[in-house]
């Protein structure tokens, strides 16, 4: 193990654990803001409890997830530094605009929202949490436009040892960022209404709160119906943009060794990577391939062998991941689908087992982002920035390999211990119904 | 305009309204242990900058942005070189925020005990580290063409340490002046006692400061050059003299405002004495990183000007009022009545 390899794995592992955090915050955000509108336009009281409720386990979840982002702004320059140096001018900018109009708002605003409910009115207490969503999802925007340059560089010049930014609005209107802002919001929109609904489902089952809970079943069903199949639709586009953009990842996505025209889907396969071939390969479906790349069934796809050695992407990893976010992609769809049909007519406490089944999936939501970040990630390989610049030159070169390995086990240990508490906590206040979520504040005096 | 020095002044900016925010937040937090004799008066200092301190804590976020977006080769080597550093500063804060989330959700004390003492831990590195790198800045790191010849053991030199000594005492009374003026009762009044106290080795740090900085670096030849800068240490030294006098007069807010003028003007101080350098070299002149030879293109300064000149005023309009909205003090009924509350 070298600096190179363990800051490769810090940054993976830092960077996942950030991202169990993020996609629930991106979505709840938005599923509390709509419930708290509710409560301001019905004034039903019902609703400004399912805000609480669900608002106290947002700022649980939220609260790792911020904390464990500065993390990620620091590392650039902490392991890093070459690729830094190399691309500051143009990659710094974003970040920087992140924490100018995003950060800003979204931290002094989640203060307001979680600390105000007795100091601002009503309707500027549900603009508050409005404007947190709002925030979150416009610092997805700019860190996804950050990396959508690493994916897809646009808008600058090689000039003094260094890419320069030339054209901003290439920057911020690149299709590859755009694509990636969309399918990953509302890939964290799923996230959300799946949490919602399994811990609905859950308190259905035990038959406790069920008005609060089928409500909020209702609510969240039609998010996450809504939001699968957008991630459905803005994935086959984004996916056809990196076939035009990035066709060696797009040739591992699909186990695609060899350059054919009118290229068959393959509905099973698996790839061997040490002797450039599938292992299998069963039930084609001719042309679907090119036609999903191109929108043409003729159109010629690269292959893997059609790359040299050293700017290919690890197949294995990139090709199973990206097969097994899509299935997820279309589990979503159809769970999403019929929860809002049983919801709808009022029969989901008649099918206990869908519940349970609602329950335990919790997790995969959760999976299919990570699972769509190491097909992003992995898949660019070997690349840090696309045909530009290698991780390998990027790493800082001042790095000693004990303070390497000395980082990546703080890392581990701390957040193995704060992930664990904080999905305890989770746990524990997603268990205990909306009535009794005042753990702490009630109980001081009795200390 | 040379967009290279507004941006340095941005940049001295960010830092030094950091410092001002997360100072007293830091302070505090350092100081809720020995100010909280029960555990509602020690929620009751956690809720008294609850509202308010991750919006401070973005402007650390975006100081470091900002040297990204503008001095990208400061950011790459400052960032690698102070590697070990800023790891225990970011476990620190990692620490630091979960732990006023955390902190009351479960009622033992034994769970309760183990994130008050995170939090008096993640307060202090921080305010240590910060005026540990800051010192070695100010003096200048050892780095040449080859890179850097330093080590955290070296970061600890004499300098180094009455630097990190002089935030840790600053915020320490910036925290007790803010518990004192957002608090009531029997915490407020020993939160003001505790900042007389502490005024006395705070001034003895400040002088050993200034006097030792003119052995330790090279920051007063700016001043010798433009004595008109002079202005920006005498404030300090005055609000920091103003502190003391406000104090006695009974009046923590003003003595609260005159510690935000301290460590503005301290900050700014040090800031001052680096121009043009951001980082100088101990070693080599040469290889200084100054606002020139590490500053991104025209262009790009350019562009991140014009997103600060119409964003920071919007932020800097809803900050104030966030302040002004959570003014008042915090109360021990308030917090145990409210069920959002830390």
């Amino acid at each position: 193990m070298d600096v190179l390899t363990l800051s490769r794995l810090q940054f993976a592992i830092t960077s996942m654990f950030h991202f169990i955090f993020v996609p629930l915050t991106l979505g709840l955000s938005v599923l509390v803001a709509m419930m708290e509108t509710r409560y301001v336009m019905t004034g039903n009281e019902m609703y400004k409890r399912m805000t609480k409720f669900w608002g106290k386990l947002f700022l649980i979840n939220f609260a790792l997830g911020v904390v464990t982002g500065i993390t990620m702004e620091f590392q650039f320059g902490m392991n890093w530094a070459e690729y830094s140096r190399y691309v500051g001018d143009i990659f710094g900018a974003p970040l920087a605009i992140e924490a100018t109009v995003a950060f800003f708002m979204e931290s002094v605003f989640i203060g307001v929202w979680a600390f105000g409910w007795d100091k601002v009115g009503k309707r500027f207490h549900a603009v508050s949490i409005w404007l947190v969503a709002l925030a979150t999802n416009l610092s997805g925007l700019w860190i996804l436009l950050a990396n959508g340059w690493m994916q897809h560089p646009v808008g600058y010049v090689l000039r003094n040892g260094r890419a320069e930014m030339v054209d901003f609005m290439a920057l911020i209107t690149n299709p590859f960022g755009l694509l990636k802002f969309g399918h990953q919001i509302v890939s964290g929109y799923t996230v959300a209404g799946f949490f919602v609904m399994g811990i609905s489902a859950y308190h259905l089952l035990k038959a406790r709160n069920r008005e609060f809970f089928k409500a909020s079943f209702g609510m969240a069903a039609v998010f996450a119906l809504a939001a699968s199949i957008m991630v459905g639709v803005i994935g086959d586009f984004h996916a056809a943009d990196v076939a035009k953009t990035q066709p060696a990842k797009f040739a591992a996505m699909e186990a695609v060794w060899n350059s054919c025209n009118n290229a068959p889907m393959h509905l099973i396969a698996f790839p061997d990577e040490k002797n450039e071939c599938n292992l299998v390969t069963a039930l084609p479906v001719p042309g679907l391939l090119s036609f999903l790349a191109f929108h043409d069934t003729n159109a010629q796809i690269r292959g893997i062998t059609s790359f040299p050695k050293d700017e290919r992407p690890p197949v294995l990893p990139v090709f199973l991941s990206f097969r097994l976010m899509v299935g997820l992609g279309t589990l979503f769809i159809l769970l999403s689908a019929a929860a809002l049909f049983l919801s709808k007519n009022g029969l989901l406490e008649k099918y206990p087992l869908f519940l349970k089944l609602l329950v335990l999936c919790i997790p995969l939501p959760y999976i299919a982002n990570q699972l769509g970040w190491i097909v992003s990630e992995v898949g660019r390989q070997p690349w840090i920035v696309y045909g530009i610049m290698k991780t390998s030159d990027a790493v800082s070169k001042s790095l000693e390999l004990s303070q390497v390995i000395g980082s990546l086990l703080g890392f581990t240990l701390l957040y193995g211990l704060l992930g664990f508490v904080d999905i305890y906590l989770l746990a524990k206040f997603a268990r205990k119904g909306p009535e009794e979520t005042h753990v702490g504040a009630s109980n001081a005096f009795r200390n | 305009m040379d967009l290279h020095i507004v941006w340095f002044v941005l940049w001295g900016v960010l830092w030094a309204v950091y410092f001002m925010l997360d100072g007293f937040v830091l302070g505090a937090g350092m100081l809720h242990r020995v100010l909280g004799k029960s555990d509602l008066d020690r929620r009751v200092v956690i809720n008294s900058f609850g509202p308010v301190w991750d919006g401070n804590e973005v402007w650390l976020i975006t100081a470091g942005g900002a040297t990204f977006a503008a001095f990208p080769t400061t950011y790459a080597l400052m960032f690698s070189y102070l590697y070990t550093p800023l790891l225990l500063l970011l476990f620190a804060l990692i620490v630091r925020g979960v732990s006023f989330e955390f902190r009351s959700k479960e009622e033992g004390a034994t769970w309760r005990g183990c994130w008050d003492w995170a939090i008096v831990l993640s307060s202090f590195v921080p305010a240590l580290l910060f005026g540990v790198a800051f010192g070695n800045i100010f003096a200048g790191l050892p780095m040449d063409q080859a890179g850097y010849h330093g080590s955290l053991i070296a970061l600890l030199n004499p300098y180094g340490i009455v630097s990190g000594l002089l935030f840790v005492m600053l915020f320490l009374e910036h925290g007790a002046l803010y518990v004192a003026v957002k608090t009531t009762g029997d915490l407020s009044r020993r939160a003001e006692s505790l900042a007389r106290t502490l005024w006395v080795p705070l001034l003895v740090v400040a002088v050993a400061f200034l006097g030792y900085t003119n052995f330790a670096t090279k920051l007063y030849d700016n001043y010798l050059k433009a004595p008109v800068f002079l202005v920006v240490p005498l404030v300090a030294v005055a609000a920091l003299v103003g502190v003391r006098l406000l104090l006695g007069a009974g009046n923590t807010l003003a003595a609260f405002a005159s510690s935000c003028v301290a460590i503005l003007g301290v900050v700014g101080t040090g800031v001052i004495g680096l121009f043009p350098n951001l980082i100088p070299s101990s070693m080599d002149a040469l290889s200084s990183l100054t606002i020139y030879n590490s500053s991104s293109s025209e262009y790009t300064l350019q562009i991140m000007t014009g997103v600060a000149f119409t964003f920071v005023p919007v932020v800097i309009l809803y900050k104030i009022w966030v302040y002004r909205v959570f003014r008042g003090t915090v109360t021990a009924e308030a917090v145990a009545a409210d069920h959002e509350a830390y």
